[in-house]
């Protein structure tokens, strides 16, 4: 079993980096006033973000045909375009609270959330003239983390509204605690940089800046991700191959354990308030009670990563530890403080708005999973990686909720991890203390010393 | 010594094995032949002589060439699909068992698993047959089903055959891991008591049903129940026409669940009071000679020699203990279900003929039953007189020439 949140890919070779690259120089740090007015203080970047998106379109159109036939973007096109994607990324960075100042209009480099957009180069023509057919899966994970606008008629009166992805979801969240710590935890902006920088790959793949495909990896994504040690971790040893039959009917052949994880759910429910009480007064889960929550934790996610695709074989019904490639592993019980433990169904709400946000894009990554996994007989590891995350915050929130620890769900993604303070079967190194839930912190650092860049055991 | 002592034990005790077993098995097989006897048992005067009918005394030339055509094509495409089930599976029987890299489950989740992929192959290579089927139907005019509905719906109910195969390998599995190869003779009468559980539970699993309150039907429905002799048994109303024109009815349950369920398409006026009130009785016939509980007498007979005979058949692969047998389990139940089928025809057609009698007596109204099943041809298209071979396997009625000989035959009787 390896030992990481998900394998990550080898060290690219030259030249195959994404044409569209974030760039993180953010410090975290955030000023309370701008933030609390952060919505008002957009109101003219809105403007000029919607006249110069408009100009934009009309710009895309006419490098549709200019590329369709030169081959390649021209180059002052190129030019007026990515500074548009830029100066978008930078405005929805300070919107959603990645970043902290207040942007320039003209989307100069420099911000905190930058993007880098490689030079016009050959694009295949087929690709371009069907782009906007092509760019219809990548327009599907790009609305559940940037969210999207709906727009409907009832009678003769036309209603206009906007789901929130996981961006507007982590905005929220945001909000909230910077004005409570001034600080930005790490964790939600990582959760912010990952759909921004899908944005920004979607917008210029569908205003042909590049040809290459929106990366839906978040390990690609965000550059210098943390090492985390959560109590409540993914260990991920999924080959990324696909059995085209059980792809087909996966969702029928989960069904058994559907109903089963039903009924489980029911003593499941009946075991956290028995654990609430006994962790109120006792101040740590009865071991036998924080053994079977576990093991419930663990069978739902052996249950939704087949269900999701995000891992092949179909899973066991008892949740045993080490039996599935998608593990979640959780630590032995610890001591737990009364207050949290107390206020815990209020704590958790936050985590959960967070899940339901990941839980769309998991839905998303299934969709775009399922035709992908039987045209290749392989699951794409962008997506893969990008439903195991969503379902890893989702495992952590549940964990949580179901009182197995006090440690509060880490919202972004994380590179590999190290062994968990309690050392569990199989993992390698000396125990690590958890970081502060969501906050920067010393193994949060940037370029933290002791992280293993990669752990390709994929 | 003790050692030629043993030995001579052996010789001894080998014949008088094999004699004991020849006993009780000689025993089972009787025991089965009683029950079988006690389950042929019909209300039919056993002296009945059904009089040659002449379908074309019925019908029109035009009609019997249409249906026959229309059958004709039905029967085939079944036939067909019949022999891919059997070449299909036959083949998932020979290699199905290399799918258990697929799975993480331990020893039942892995069965479960190959059972249910098992009918995912089938149900792959069955659309095409499926498909031409409503084709034909909607040719006909006899089904409004359009293509992407049936395959949904389809879709969806193998979704409740993959439920019942898991939990029928759960059950099989667990009890061949303790039992070994004697499993069969404790699953069989468990799946019979399941059968017997789920038929009185049937009438809740009907979807898109609700209470018969129009009158004059309800009330003829209480008098009907009454001269059969299970007053107060209840009729509901199954809402049907979005997806067919057919007419139907059925009798679900026993005892309290006992049920008569009319599909809207018989009361939509194309039949009269006279013709829905013999279906009822038909219905009602069913419930009053326990058809429905008899039938499950007739799958607890099925079950018993078929599942020792798939506990035979899976031995190679080390019994049903072990997921790589139950794609040849899948194989040997589904090939025997399909050789026992022309068999079960024959109880079937006896329990509709009955039906058919218990209704003549109770609405003694032979000018309503001839009509109605000229009727019932007419409006589904049925070819009143089969071929053998059609009539042999697929057919579970009296075909509709038998049903009108047998009330000309109630009429020679002078009604009685």
């Amino acid at each position: 079993m390896s030992i990481s949140e998900y394998p990550a890919p080898p060290n690219p070779p030259a030249g195959s980096e994404h044409a569209v690259r974030l760039l993180i120089t953010d410090d975290l740090q955030r000023d309370r006033l701008t933030v609390f007015f952060r919505l008002i203080l957009s109101i003219p970047h809105f403007i000029w973000f919607s006249i110069w998106g408009i100009a934009t379109l009309v710009l895309g159109v006419v490098n549709w045909f200019a590329t369709l036939i030169g081959g390649q973007p021209p180059a002052g096109l190129h030019r007026l375009i990515a500074a548009y994607v830029k100066y978008a990324t930078h405005f929805h960075a300070y919107l959603h609270l990645a970043a902290n100042p207040y942007p320039r209009f003209d989307g100069r480099p420099g911000y905190p959330i930058d993007l880098e957009i490689a030079p016009p180069a050959p694009q295949n023509r087929w690709t371009v003239g069907f782009r906007g057919v092509l760019m219809l899966p990548a327009l599907l994970i790009a609305a559940a983390l940037n969210g999207n606008p709906n727009s409907g008629a009832g009678g003769r009166r036309r209603s206009f509204s906007y789901t929130g992805g996981l961006l507007a979801s982590v905005a929220f969240l945001g909000w909230f605690a910077i004005l409570a710590r001034r600080a930005m935890p790490r964790g939600l902006r990582d959760g912010a940089a990952y759909a921004l920088c899908y944005g920004a790959q979607f917008w210029s793949y569908a205003l042909l800046l590049t040809d290459r495909y929106p990366d839906s990896d978040p390990l690609a994504a965000v550059p210098d991700l943390p090492v985390r040690s959560d109590p409540i971790r993914l260990e991920l040893d999924d080959d990324l191959r696909r059995s085209r039959l059980t792809v087909f009917f996966r969702l029928l052949l989960t069904l058994p354990h559907l109903i089963w994880l039903g009924l489980w759910a029911i003593l499941a429910l009946l075991g956290v308030i028995l654990n609430w009480f006994a962790t109120l007064f006792a101040g740590r889960s009865p071991e036998w009670l924080h053994r079977f929550l576990a093991a419930y934790l663990r069978y739902a996610n052996h249950v939704y990563s087949f269900l999701y695709l995000v891992a092949n074989p179909f899973p066991g019904f008892v949740g045993k530890a080490g039996s599935y490639p998608f593990e979640i592993a959780v630590a032995p019980r610890e001591r737990q403080n009364r207050w949290k433990t107390g206020f815990r169904i209020v704590l958790a709400i936050p985590a959960l708005i967070l899940a339901g946000a990941y839980a769309a894009l998991v839905f998303v990554v299934a969709v775009l999973g399922w035709f992908s996994s039987l045209a290749r007989g392989r699951m794409p590891m962008g997506l893969r990686n990008a439903g195991a995350l969503a379902l890893r915050y989702q495992a952590q929130a549940h964990g949580y909720l179901l009182l197995l620890s006090e440690a509060y769900p880490y919202s972004g993604p994380v590179r590999a991890g190290a062994a968990p303070r309690s050392g569990l079967p199989g993992a390698p190194g000396p125990p690590e203390a958890p970081g502060p839930p969501d906050a920067p912190g010393p193994s949060d650092a940037p370029g933290a010393a002791g992280a293993p860049a990669d752990l390709g055991l994929s | 010594m003790p050692d030629a002592r043993a030995a001579w034990a052996g010789v001894v005790a080998r014949p008088v094995r094999s004699a004991a077993a020849l006993v009780v098995l000689a025993a089972l097989a009787g025991a089965w032949a009683l029950a079988a006897h006690a389950l042929w048992h019909s209300t039919v005067p056993a002296t009945l002589h059904l009089p040659h009918v002449d379908p074309r005394s019925a019908f029109s030339s035009s009609f019997l060439r249409r249906s026959a055509s229309f059958q004709r094509f039905l029967d085939i495409d079944l036939l067909l699909a019949d022999v891919t089930l059997i070449v299909v599976l036959a083949l998932y029987a020979k290699r199905g068992h290399r799918l258990m890299r697929e799975s993480a489950a331990g020893r039942i989740g892995t069965g479960m698993m190959l059972g249910m992929l098992g009918f995912a192959v089938l149900w792959l290579a069955e659309v095409p047959f499926n498909l031409a089927a409503v084709w034909w139907e909607r040719k006909h005019g006899i089904s409004q089903q359009g293509y992407i509905d049936s395959l949904i719906q389809s879709f969806l109910s193998l979704g409740a055959t993959f439920l019942f195969v898991s939990l029928a390998l759960l059950l099989t599995m667990a009890i061949a891991g303790v039992l070994r190869r004697w499993w069969w003779a404790v699953a069989a009468p468990i799946f019979a008591g399941l059968a017997l559980l789920s038929s009185f539970l049937s009438v809740y699993l009907i979807p898109g049903t609700h209470p018969l309150r129009r009158e004059p039907t309800a009330a003829d429905v209480r008098r009907l129940a009454r001269a059969e002799g299970i007053p107060g048994t209840k009729a509901d109303v199954q809402e049907v026409k979005r997806d067919t024109t057919a007419p139907n009815a059925e009798a679900v349950g026993f005892a309290s669940t006992r049920r008569v369920i009319l599909w809207d398409t018989l009361l939509d006026g194309r039949f009269d009071r006279r013709q829905v009130d013999v279906v009822v009785a038909h219905e009602l016939g069913h419930l009053a000679h326990h058809h429905t509980l008899k039938r499950v007498g007739w799958l607890a007979l099925f079950l018993l020699p078929a599942a020792a005979l798939v506990a035979l058949a899976t031995g190679s692969r080390g019994g049903l203990a072990r997921p790589e047998a139950v794609p040849v389990a899948l194989f040997v139940f589904v090939v025997l279900q399909l050789l026992a089928m022309p068999l079960l025809g024959i109880v079937s057609r006896r329990e509709e003929a009955e039906a058919d009698w218990s209704a003549l007596q109770a609405t003694r109204d032979p000018v309503a039953a001839r009509s109605l099943f000229k009727r019932l041809a007419t409006t589904s298209l049925a070819d009143p007189d089969p071929p053998t071979w059609s009539y042999v396997l697929y057919q579970d009625h009296p075909t509709i020439v038998q049903r009108i000989a047998m009330v000309d035959a109630w009429q020679a009787r002078g009604g009685h």
